[in-house]
């Protein structure tokens, strides 16, 4: 039974993959140069013949092979797409149209009677004269033969010819694939019979199911839920007025409204398991065909998502599993001479996490070598070896994702040849997903899939904010309810009365409870959500106990409902920035209810940022100095009471008449010392949306900004201060315009982020710095403080500029490996080491070698020493010198761009 | 809500406007766009959203962002207290996203000529967000420009 629902699916996904073959087949006929369309149509046809192999279909399985191979050689441009080699891949489509048909029909493929086309494939192949010139004889004849034949006997036919048809003619190139065909041959002898069986009842079975358009599912499910919302009102009013027998009919409708939604629900999610439980059948069809022992383990089958997502998935985990059979999971005796068991196992676990569902795809084989993957990517053409030596592991991991990359020292009809891994990566990118893979050698590999749960079902605690909101002037109290992920919830607490409360410890007014002899930190969701403070009712403190990035926290609420399952929605593109909620969803009652997302809510509140740091604190013994002494000017715009801005960059401080301000194309601007100088408004700009109204009062303080001949004036509410200050900055800010917050003379602060203003501010001027600098270059700051980086950018963007950041080593080889960087300005520490090592490793990378390294100077004001391995850096600049660190990185950059030539006539000359 | 008739005989040459009040202006959305008009629902609001963003609609079980158009052409908020905003659900690239509109008026036809661009004194915001102007028998009629307004309002 099992094997005839399998066989159906195989003809329905066929048939569906066919008729788009024969569209793009056409297409690639008109623009043979499409590699997107070609890499689409090899991938069908592909995917047609790895299933073919599972099932026993010979006769598909060689036709469709040796098909795949001939667009493989297109695919790698070894040769054209002449007009010759479409008609006859599409005489090879109507072949397998044929077959299917005979499958469906009859359940099996038929007399094999496509010699002739086998032939002229093999000779397409091997670049054979007369190959693929058009027979016109042959199609009829073959495809009019079936018809006519008689598949009583064809049981006992079907063994030799495929064989034949593939090694007779090219022995060589297919001698793995020999072994393949004749055992699945064998498998096939014996379950002859079951497949006829199958087949027969499909037909039956056909009938009862159907296939359904998940769209419809879809409305009907909008629809349920409009029902709901009248069964709701009826039940109200039938509680208020009439009779038993109105009340009666009420309940039945209730119940029959609760039944059809969860119907209509539990149409559209599946269990995992649903394509798990395909996966063991594979996987021991493999282990037989490349002879090695391999148990399959699940967990978490019962984990549900959505159809869609189900669908999308299916095709990725069968590609992850035969993967890992084929180049995980080693022979059985070279799995005893490592010490392991001779049975490999493939572990399948799904779960959900932190609002995504988590499937991991585990073996316990011989593990990714990063070097062979470097290597054979270096033979395949995807990276240059120069490129290799700078990959980390993780990235040179990363590499079996490219199109067209494949391990396999040999190609097997098993894993195929590469179509794998990419078409894994994408299709999990396009429900919205990402894939990982981690590896641990000698000890196998693990694929990590994360889907994201918009769509699924997820069970939620529903709690609730005592909120006031101006309605019509008046204050109006209402009850906003709100939901979190049971995945974030540890515990609830609830505090009574004043005796409980003195469990509440208040450390500088950040609040902690004691619970059991740890303190947890307290964040109030109102506060959080920026709400306005409802005076609560009753002495009770409900506290929600919350786990995200391993850290717990207790979350304030008014008031605890219920847990219930909810179906999770996404929020429109407006809203998608928000990183407070992961979604909405709609109650019980029609209402919509918000859905946080416990981590950002956590970042929000300043828990899980400064969690971070202290436990990295804890990590490292000597946490590197981020701290500097600077000079701060302290203004307020806006909403904004205290901004505060590097007064080293301040070029001055002005105040005008706001009749002066003239406007360009319905910007404001000034005439300045013989220039144009735009203003910004700083209030309008961090607070987008909100009415601009500094430009209204008679004076404005502008505080200005000079490169060059060019300004820019930012306008403020009022100057108020210049302090210094050690800063650090406690929490990085994710709004626009603000570096992030920390504390100046005793009171928070926000820090503006000046590169992102005045970038704003020049796109909304072109013309102000249409003037470039001279020279412009790329740059790669690497240092911890992101104050520092954020002032240093504004620095060089002002210039001109192109300016990288990095506040780790590892962050700032990744960035160079990326991009082009034409300088590296490193601080003497980062945050996982010393500016030295950064050095070491630029000078140790061939492609990176040249590039030249600046070192800050340190607060002790000496230039960095030497690395430990003896390299230099190639000068010293100070934070503070803007001129200077431009003039530095200008000359740099000339000698930099001098170099280059050199280099690549250094280069050509070789 | 009466505007003047195009001339009898060009109605195959015309482009039909769902028009509205916001404020004093009157204004325009084509119609094409316009995915159904709704009187005042209720609404979810969203803490920590865009300014723009007045709330959240159930509209038949789908979530549907629901912008405020006074607040985003910088208008004040409605005076009285018992007017109560309608909506009128466009289709954008990413699903249905409500306007919020003080008053919801006719569908007119409008003939096929470019608009009128706008005076020079109106507020840059104004007009940023408005396509253009089309001068009917009662008054002007000011087209929004729903991309525009979509784009900024996720700020």
């Amino acid at each position: 039974m099992e094997f005839s629902e399998e066989v159906r699916e195989f003809l329905i996904e066929s048939n569906e993959n066919l008729g788009v073959l024969d569209c793009e087949i056409v297409e690639l006929e008109k623009s043979p140069a499409d590699e997107q369309l070609i890499a689409s149509v090899f991938r069908t046809i592909h995917t047609i013949k790895g299933t073919c192999g599972f099932f026993g279909f010979e006769i598909l399985g060689s036709i469709t092979h040796v098909a795949e191979n001939i667009l493989g050689q297109v695919r790698e441009k070894q040769r054209p797409l002449t007009p010759e080699l479409v008609s006859l891949i599409l005489q090879t489509v109507d072949v397998v149209k044929l077959v299917l048909g005979n499958i469906e029909d009859r359940g099996e493929e038929g007399e094999d009677v496509y010699q002739d086309l086998r032939r002229r494939l093999d000779d397409a192949f091997h670049f054979r004269s007369g190959a693929g010139s058009p027979a016109p004889t042959v199609s009829a004849e073959e495809l009019a033969l079936p018809e006519r034949a008689d598949f009583e006997t064809q049981g006992a036919d079907l063994g030799p010819p495929p064989a034949e048809g593939v090694s007779g003619s090219s022995a060589h190139d297919f001698e793995e694939e020999q072994v393949g065909p004749a055992q699945t041959f064998e498998a096939k002898e014996g379950k002859e019979p079951a497949s006829t069986v199958g087949a027969n009842s499909a037909s039956g079975a056909a009938g009862s199911t159907i296939r359904v358009d998940v769209m419809l599912l879809d409305k009907l499910m909008n629809l349920v839920g409009e029902l709901v919302l009248a069964r709701n009102q009826i039940l109200q009013g039938s509680t208020s007025q009439n009779g038993a027998a109105s009340s009666g009919a009420a309940q039945r409708l209730n119940l029959i409204t609760s039944e059809l939604q969860e119907g209509v629900m539990r149409t559209r999610m599946q269990p995992i398991g649903v394509v798990w439980n395909k996966l063991p059948r594979v996987v021991r069809d493999l282990a037989s065909e490349v002879g090695k022992q391999i148990e399959i383990q699940m967990e978490g089958a019962e984990t549900e998502l959505d159809k869609t997502i189900i669908e999308a998935i299916k095709d990725p985990l069968t590609h992850i599993v035969r993967n890992s059979c084929d180049h995980g999971i080693e022979k059985p005796d070279a799995r005893l001479n490592k010490g392991k068991k001779a049975a490999g196992t493939i572990l399948l676990r799904a779960y959900h996490e932190g609002g995504h569902v988590n499937i991991e795809i585990s073996d316990d084989g011989a593990g990714i070598d990063p070097e062979r993957v470097k290597r054979k990517a270096i033979e395949k053409g995807l990276i240059r070896a120069e490129q290799a030596s700078g990959l980390s592991e993780w990235e040179a991991l990363r590499l079996i994702f490219l199109p067209g990359f494949s391990t396999a020292e040999k190609v097997t009809s098993i894993s195929g040849r590469g179509v794998g891994m990419d078409v894994v990566k994408t299709n999990i990118e396009k429900i919205g997903g990402a894939v990982d893979i981690f590896n641990r050698p000698n000890a196998g590999s693990t694929v990590k899939i994360k889907i994201p749960l918009t769509l699924a079902i997820i069970p939620g605690l529903i709690v609730n904010l005592n909120t006031a909101r101006m309605q019509g002037g008046v204050r109006v109290k209402r009850e906003d309810r709100f939901v979190i992920p049971q995945a974030n919830l540890l515990e609830l607490v609830r505090l009574e009365g004043a005796e409980d409360r003195k469990q509440i410890e208040s450390i500088q007014g950040t609040e902690a409870y004691r619970r059991r002899g740890k303190l947890l930190p307290l964040t109030y969701l109102s506060r959080v959500l920026g709400l306005p403070p409802v005076e609560p009712e009753n002495d009770v403190l409900n506290i929600v106990v919350l786990q995200a990035e391993d850290t717990a926290f207790g979350l304030v609420v008014d008031g605890v409902s219920d847990t219930q399952e909810i179906v999770v929605k996404a929020l429109g593109k407006q809203l998608k920035a928000l990183d407070c909620y992961v979604g909405a969803t709609i109650m019980g009652d029609g209402k919509i209810a918000l859905i946080l997302d416990v981590p950002g809510l956590g970042r929000l509140a300043n828990i899980l940022s400064q969690s971070l740091e202290r436990s990295r604190a804890e990590a490292k013994t000597t946490e590197p100095a981020n701290d500097q002494r600077q000079t701060l000017l302290l203004f307020s715009a806006g909403r904004f009471s205290r901004l505060v801005v590097p007064l080293s960059m301040v070029a001055r401080l002005e105040e005008f008449a706001s009749a002066k301000v003239q406007y360009a194309a319905g910007l404001p601007v000034l005439h300045y010392r013989d220039a144009i100088l735009p203003l910004v408004s700083v209030g309008a700009m961090l607070d987008r949306g909100s009415l601009d109204t500094a430009m209204e009062r008679e004076s404005l303080p502008v505080i200005v900004f000079s490169e060059g001949n060019r300004h820019v004036g930012l306008v403020v509410d009022e100057i108020q201060d210049i302090v210094e200050e050690v800063v650090s900055v406690k929490r990085a800010s994710s709004s626009f315009g603000l570096l992030g917050s920390g504390v100046v003379g005793g009171k928070i602060t926000d820090f503006i982020d000046l590169g992102a203003l005045l970038k704003a501010a020049i796109g909304d001027h072109p013309d102000s710095f249409s003037s470039r600098a001279s020279v412009t270059t790329s740059l790669l700051i690497a240092d911890p403080s992101k104050i520092t980086r954020g002032v240093l950018r504004a620095y060089l963007e002002m210039g001109g500029h192109r300016v990288f950041e990095a506040s780790t080593l590892e962050d700032a080889l990744e960035v160079l490996a990326r991009n082009r960087v034409a300088t590296v300005i490193a601080a003497a520490t980062l945050k996982d080491g010393i500016g030295a090592d950064l050095l070491d490793a630029i000078r140790g990378r061939e492609k990176l070698a040249s590039i030249p390294v600046l070192g800050f100077l340190e607060e002790d004001g000496n230039p960095q020493s030497a690395s430990p391995k003896g390299n230099r850096f190639d000068g010293a600049v100070s934070r503070d010198d803007r001129e200077g660190l431009l003039r530095t990185i200008e000359s740099l950059a000339g000698e930099g761009a001098r170099h280059s030539n050199e280099l690549a006539t250094a280069g050509s000359a070789r | 809500m009466t505007i003047g008739s195009p001339v009898a005989g060009q109605l195959d040459e015309t482009r039909q406007y769902s028009t509205f009040r916001v404020a004093d202006m009157f204004m325009g959305i084509e119609l094409t766009q316009v995915q159904e008009l709704l009187r005042y629902q209720e609404m979810t609001s969203v803490p920590l959203a865009p300014k723009a963003i007045e709330g959240l609609i159930n509209l038949r079980g789908q979530i549907v962002t629901a912008l405020d158009v006074r607040r985003i052409l910088g208008l004040p908020p409605i005076e009285s207290e018992d007017k109560l905003p309608m909506n009128i659900v466009i289709q954008s690239e990413g699903g249905p996203v409500s306007l919020l509109v003080d008053e919801i008026c006719d569908v007119l036809d409008v003939p096929l000529e470019a608009p009128t661009p706008l005076p020079e004194n109106m507020p840059a915001l104004h007009r940023e967000l408005i396509e253009g102007v089309y001068q009917l028998d009662s008054g002007l009629l000011l087209i929004l420009d729903t991309h525009r307004v979509l784009d900024t309002s996720a700020n």
